[in-house]
């Protein structure tokens, strides 16, 4: 009989408008491999934060050796021996290994004086390292250390602290093959020394060699165990995806017209040995859908000029089109609303006015000199054409909701003459109402003839909204979807590296 | 005009009555010409400085520049006897090209602009040095620039051709920072880089066309200082002046992360310094704690600024809470559905 470790139950979390967990229940035992899996924004993160203390559920009750608890706090989590390898490794790159192990438990000596004690703390992380076949000494520096050696570190951490779980989330994703079976092999022997590990991925294949157990979760509740058994990539997959689409879908006014944009052969620094090759017809959505880290973004930046295309070159209408900075991207009429809008999108301290004219000034001016009345007139224009709700539009940026501040960018560019037009995420942040409306505006000028790329991690608005999904996997276009074609299971399968065939067989 | 420049103005009108009544003298027509032709020399340089601080960089290198330009200017007019329109020529092209390469090592190849400029600081002031063997350079008793001296140091009716000058200079620059497409993608740099980038703006071009006028201006400054002291001594002409254009530029509201500022704050802020100084003098406070007391004017001003805008930040917090609260729990009744934890994605950067 397996021994509980812990067990959350009936585990709610809401925040105002949406329900991130929804009476979710999980239990770990000693000794054993949880597979968590589930579509981008199920709920896995969230999910963990709960367990690491970072956030405090609404509802339900955490049971930790046989006392339950509303809450915890991140120390009481840490004592309970529950202990993190991140995503993105949360380590400090300035300093040596054994620092990083004993980061805020520094171990101390010289009494009032409280200096570091290098030594002790070296060789405390020693016989770790070992237990977990490093080829590193504790006192490198984390900065010469690769990702999967990181990874260690982290888990030699873990271990500092007697973790009994130690939750993995997506420790795979940039890691080589070889990586990735020692570090699989680093799980087997956690897990006979008795620790328990929640491993977080969408890689199918390693949740199959690794996990004993299969959680599932699906818009914040679980709605399936596997056991061992009983795991397979068809059985996973049928129950990651599943859910009632509303048809959100406005088809095309007319047929998409010929001519577009057309990625051939295109190379990014993110994946420097795949090549891209895509097309968008003027008048169409094309979806772009893939897990977060397939290439997507990398994709959309190059085509705007932000980064280098190392390879390959963007056509529109047949001629290759000079995208060496966004400057010339913009003269070509291929603009991209950013993943972050705060970041990269606006200048959130100048006003929606300065902020909607940004990128085309030089049209409201003469001689340079900004002309007060054009520019105020074309900002008013796409406060109205978006209905941006604003009192002024000389109000500040940061003082709108989201979904205004992606309706100021999306203004920025509809100022001009948009021929292909990449959106990152446009809906991320953004309230169920003004989703629709920025669905709506999309479908309008894919309707003027513009051609459309979305990328999207959310499999409802993929679905929903395009006109035809190109999958990416890892670096590169793994399959075209039209309509008829769409469905979760199809895009899933795409984006975890399956080709459609062999899918469609084994599919229900 | 905004608040910040109107506080500044008051502050700058509060300091001089009480001076003024405590010793008239401060009043008197000459005091005030001769502060008036201070406040031209600092502030020309000082308005470099601001655009620079705008991008959110530094110049360091201003003091420096002042030596190494001042005894190439002298050195050019006496030893070699340029004709003087070519020598200001040489000064001012000088002043650009250092700005230039200053540019240059900040955004093409991603020096921080302290780094850049400190070392501008140590160079200009060691080459002026090794080229003088440290002698000090001035006019003899020739005519050499006898035009351009009156021009600089001289006046319209009375009023110094400094500050005739800066006036000018600010006007210009005004136009440029606050009317034109230039300014305006100054400030947009300053605050965020990348979303200036993601506009299409040619974010080093902006940036590196900051510090080429800052340098421009430091040519100027040159001439114009050269002909206030009339000899340049290279070790120490122009020590610390970069510090006084930048507490000036952060006392007219500039602030070191960049992208705020304005040129008539810059100018305010520059009066208000030199009417310290002055007032150090005319109150009989020792001269030697003339620095203390800037810098203890300069902590008060920035503290006092900052806490008005926190308290600012504030009441637009507290406004925009009223503002939204209804409206999150109305998204609350519609936003029950299946939908939820991709809305939520967003918000605590699921990825998972």
């Amino acid at each position: 009989m397996a021994e509980i470790l812990f067990e959350l139950a009936g585990i709610s979390k809401s925040y105002p408008g949406v329900m991130a967990l929804d009476d979710v229940s999980l239990r770990v035992n000693r000794g054993e491999v949880l597979g968590l899996i589930g579509e981008n924004g199920a709920g896995k993160s969230t999910l963990m934060r709960v367990l690491g203390g970072v956030i405090a559920p609404s509802e339900g009750v955490i049971r930790i050796g046989g006392t339950d608890r509303a809450r915890m706090t991140v120390n009481e989590a840490t004592r309970a021996g529950i202990a993190f390898v991140h995503q993105e490794l949360n380590l400090f790159e300035n300093l040596d290994v054994a620092a990083n192990v004993f980061i805020g438990r520094e171990r101390l000596v010289g009494g009032p004086l409280k200096l570091v004690d290098d030594a002790q703390m070296r060789a405390r992380v020693t016989p770790l390292l070992e237990r977990l076949g490093a080829e590193f000494t504790p006192d490198t520096l984390v900065d010469n250390l690769s990702i999967a050696e990181r990874q260690l570190v982290e888990i030699a951490k873990a271990l500092s602290i007697d973790a009994r779980v130690i939750i993995m989330d997506e420790p795979t994703s940039s890691l080589t093959i070889s990586e990735t079976e020692r570090l699989l092999g680093v799980i087997a022997d956690l897990k006979a020394h008795g620790v328990a590990v929640i491993y977080i991925s969408h890689r199918l294949g390693e949740i199959m060699t690794c996990a004993d157990r299969v959680v599932v979760l699906r818009d914040g509740r679980t709605v399936g165990e596997l056991a061992r058994d009983r795991l397979s990539h068809a059985a996973m997959i049928r129950l990651m995806i599943g859910r009632d689409l509303k048809a959100l879908h406005t088809p095309p006014k007319r047929p998409p017209q010929p001519g577009g944009c057309d990625i051939v052969g295109v190379v990014t620094s993110a994946f420097p040995d795949r090549q891209i090759d895509l097309s968008v017809r003027h008048g169409e959505i094309l979806g772009l859908a893939g897990l977060v880290g397939a290439g997507r973004t990398s994709l959309a930046r190059a085509a705007f000029g932000i980064d280098p295309l190392l390879g390959g070159e963007i056509r529109i209408d047949d001629a290759p089109v000079d995208v060496a900075s966004p400057r010339d991207a913009i003269r070509q009429g291929i603009y991209l609303m950013p993943e972050d809008r705060k970041k990269s999108g606006l200048v959130l301290e100048l006003p929606i006015r300065e902020n909607v004219t940004l990128a085309s000034l030089l049209n409201y001016a003469r001689m340079w000199l900004v002309s007060g009345p054009a520019e105020r007139k074309v900002a008013k224009e796409q406060v109205r054409r978006l209905s941006i709700k604003v009192p002024s539009i000389d109000m500040e940026a940061v003082t709108l909701s989201g979904g205004n501040q992606q309706k100021v960018v999306l203004g920025k560019w509809l100022s001009m003459q948009p021929r292909v037009m990449f959106f990152d995420e446009p809906t991320r942040g953004v309230d169920v109402g003004a989703k629709s409306e920025i669905y709506a505006l999309m479908r309008e000028l894919a309707d003027q003839g513009v051609a459309i790329l979305m990328i999207s991690s959310d499999m409802e608005e993929v679905i929903g909204v395009s006109d035809r999904i190109a999958v990416m996997h890892e670096g590169s276009v793994s399959g075209v979807l039209e309509r008829e074609q769409f469905s979760e299971y199809n895009v899933l399968q795409l984006a975890i590296g399956q080709a459609l065939d062999t899918v469609e067989a084994a599919a229900p | 005009m905004n608040k910040k420049e109107l506080g500044l103005g008051l502050l700058l009108l509060v300091i001089s009555a009480v001076t003024g009544a405590i010793n008239p003298a401060f009043l008197s027509l000459v005091n005030l010409l001769n502060m008036a032709n201070l406040i031209g020399l600092f502030g020309v340089f000082a308005l470099g400085e601001g655009l620079v601080i705008i991008t959110g960089g530094i110049d360091l290198s201003l003091g420096s520049m002042f030596a190494l330009l001042g005894v190439i200017f002298i050195d050019l007019l006496t030893t070699y006897q340029v004709p003087w329109p070519l020598a200001l020529l040489a000064v001012l092209l000088g002043g650009l090209v250092l700005g230039g390469i200053q540019g240059f090592l900040v955004t093409r190849l991603k020096m921080q602009p302290f780094i850049v400029t400190l070392c501008g600081l140590l160079i200009y002031r060691g080459a002026a040095r090794y080229y003088t063997s440290d002698s000090t350079r001035g006019f003899g008793y020739g005519d050499e620039a006898g035009t351009l001296s009156s021009i600089a140091s001289g006046n319209v009716a009375g009023i110094p051709n400094t500050f005739i000058f800066l006036i000018i200079l600010a006007l210009v620059l005004g136009v440029l920072l606050h009317r034109s497409v230039y300014g305006r993608w100054l400030y947009a740099v300053g605050k965020n880089e990348e979303a200036a980038r993601f506009s299409g703006i040619n974010t080093n071009i902006v940036i590196a066309t900051a510090y080429i006028i800052s340098g421009g201006l430091a040519g100027v400054s040159t001439v114009l200082f050269v002909f206030y002291t009339n000899s340049v001594s290279p070790s120490s002409f122009g020590n610390f002046y970069e510090l006084y254009a930048i507490a000036a530029a952060v006392l007219g509201g500039c602030s070191l992360r960049g992208g705020e500022g304005s040129i008539l704050g810059i100018v305010l802020g520059t009066a208000l310094l030199q009417v310290l100084q002055n007032l150090v003098n005319i109150l009989g406070i020792p001269n030697s704690l003339n620095f203390a007391v800037m810098g203890t004017v300069i902590l008060i001003g920035v503290l006092a600024d900052h806490q008005l805008q926190a308290r600012r930040r504030r009441k637009m917090a507290l406004a925009g809470l009223a503002r939204t609260a209804p409206r999150s729990t109305l998204e609350g009744q519609q936003g029950a559905g299946p939908r939820g934890a991709d809305a939520l994605a967003a918000r605590t950067g699921d990825q998972a």
